[in-house]
């Protein structure tokens, strides 16, 4: 049985990779933010995961409108990072884990998701950024990586209750393992913000700071929003939140909150950092 | 497919539903060539020519050339394929977001640094 350590909710802001590459972490934009990671460092140093589990949406690096996978795991032994139209971010190749994603692909099809199968896939910063906000620049990342990619860019993404249900039979597919593997989930973009057209730049804190409550204590409700709500209230790119409740889903009913931070702006978003793990 | 959704009315916001997935799809297929670096230079050496590739309408075309960027969302483009272009012009994603909005890059990076658009402009 892989044990569930915790899981990460993290932004993907592309800028904060580019930070990171380009040695700006300690600029007067950006230090106030970098500041903020050195508690969910620790933490995730402390758990030291066998596999993160990364739930992410891939915009235009892997996938185009050709082939459009609403669910989509990451099998193979390496994924390389991707060239997202300004050359591939400075990163090590992550690393994947094909036993326990061939293992979580086969228990999920069997449990009724439908996933789609991926051996061979560019990762973008969709999935390299919240490997950066939580272990840095190491000479090769400390865990291996199973991607578990959500469309959210072509309209409409899976809704929030069916992500936060194949974040339950993600844990029940862990639960069966036979390994013993430490494994955080972590469930990636958000949170409010808007990129496209006159509403560029929407930001709303209050919608945010009730998400983050909620997800904690009132999973369900949570897992209830409706896109209509995340499109008026979080921007239409805030709909990534429902990437968060794959991962809510894989912990079990009830959380303890060990760290939370958010930070405005980082570009143009809300930025949210948060680390929960099963109550005892 | 119904013709109205209950989104449309969101202000100064466009859904990349399936009507401008439809659209957009041989623009979006350009933007997304631009992945490939050996793309990026041959397009930067003759735009026009690189175009002729691709079945772009001769909206799309002009959008592309005078870098419109509110206009190319408006013929089908999606942000993030859009962004490639943008990316090619050195731009980084808040000045793509900026120049949708008829603000100045200095003015839009001014408004994300006081907190962002208020939901009260419009939701």
């Amino acid at each position: 049985m892989a044990r569930v350590a915790g899981g990460v909710g993290c932004s993907h802001v592309p800028a904060v990779g580019a930070a990171i590459d380009k040695g700006r972490t300690e600029e007067p934009y950006w230090a106030p933010y970098f500041a903020k990671l050195d508690r969910a460092r620790r933490w995730i140093a402390e758990v030291d995961p066998d596999v993160c589990i990364v739930v992410y949406n891939d915009h235009a690096s892997a996938f185009s409108l050709e082939v459009i996978p609403t669910f989509a795991l990451g099998l193979a032994d390496e994924f390389p990072p991707a060239d997202e139209g300004y050359g591939p971010r400075p990163v090590p190749v992550v690393r994947g884990h094909p036993e326990l994603a061939w293992h979580l692909a086969e228990s999920l099809i069997l449990d009724e998701f439908d996933i789609t199968l991926v051996n061979e896939m560019p990762v973008d910063h969709g999935l390299t950024v919240p490997l950066s906000v939580m272990f840095g620049q190491p000479e090769a990342w400390p865990s291996a990586v199973i991607p578990l990619c959500v469309n959210v860019v072509q309209y409409p993404p899976p809704t929030g209750h069916r992500c936060y249900r194949l974040g339950q039979a993600l844990r029940r597919a862990l639960d069966a393992y036979e390994g013993d593997e430490r494994v955080v989930v972590f469930g990636t973009g958000g949170m409010s913000h808007q990129l496209q057209s006159e509403r560029a730049g929407f930001i709303n804190v209050d919608f945010d700071t009730a998400f983050l409550d909620h997800l904690v204590d009132d999973p369900e409700a949570v897992a209830a929003i409706p896109h209509l709500d995340y499109l008026r209230d979080a921007g239409s790119e805030g709909i990534e939140l429902v990437m968060w409740l794959v991962m809510r889903g894989a912990l079990g009913p009830r959380v303890r909150e060990v760290y939370r931070a958010t930070h405005l702006p980082t570009s143009n978003t809300h930025n949210g950092l948060l680390i929960l793990e099963e109550a005892s | 497919m119904p013709s109205r959704r209950d989104y449309d009315d969101i202000p100064g916001t466009i859904v990349f539903d399936g009507r401008q997935s439809r659209r957009g799809y041989a623009l979006n297929k350009f933007l997304m060539s631009l992945n490939q670096a050996a793309n990026r230079e041959a397009f930067k050496a003759d735009e026009a020519a690189y175009l002729d590739r691709f079945r772009l309408d001769d909206e799309q075309r002009e959008a592309v050339l005078g870098r419109r960027w509110l206009r190319l969302l408006e013929v089908g483009g999606n942000v993030y394929y859009t962004y490639k272009l943008a990316a090619c012009d050195g731009m980084t994603f808040q000045d793509l977001a900026g120049a949708q909005t008829g603000m100045t890059r200095e003015e839009f990076a001014e408004m994300m640094l006081s907190g962002g658009r208020s939901p009260h402009e419009g939701r």
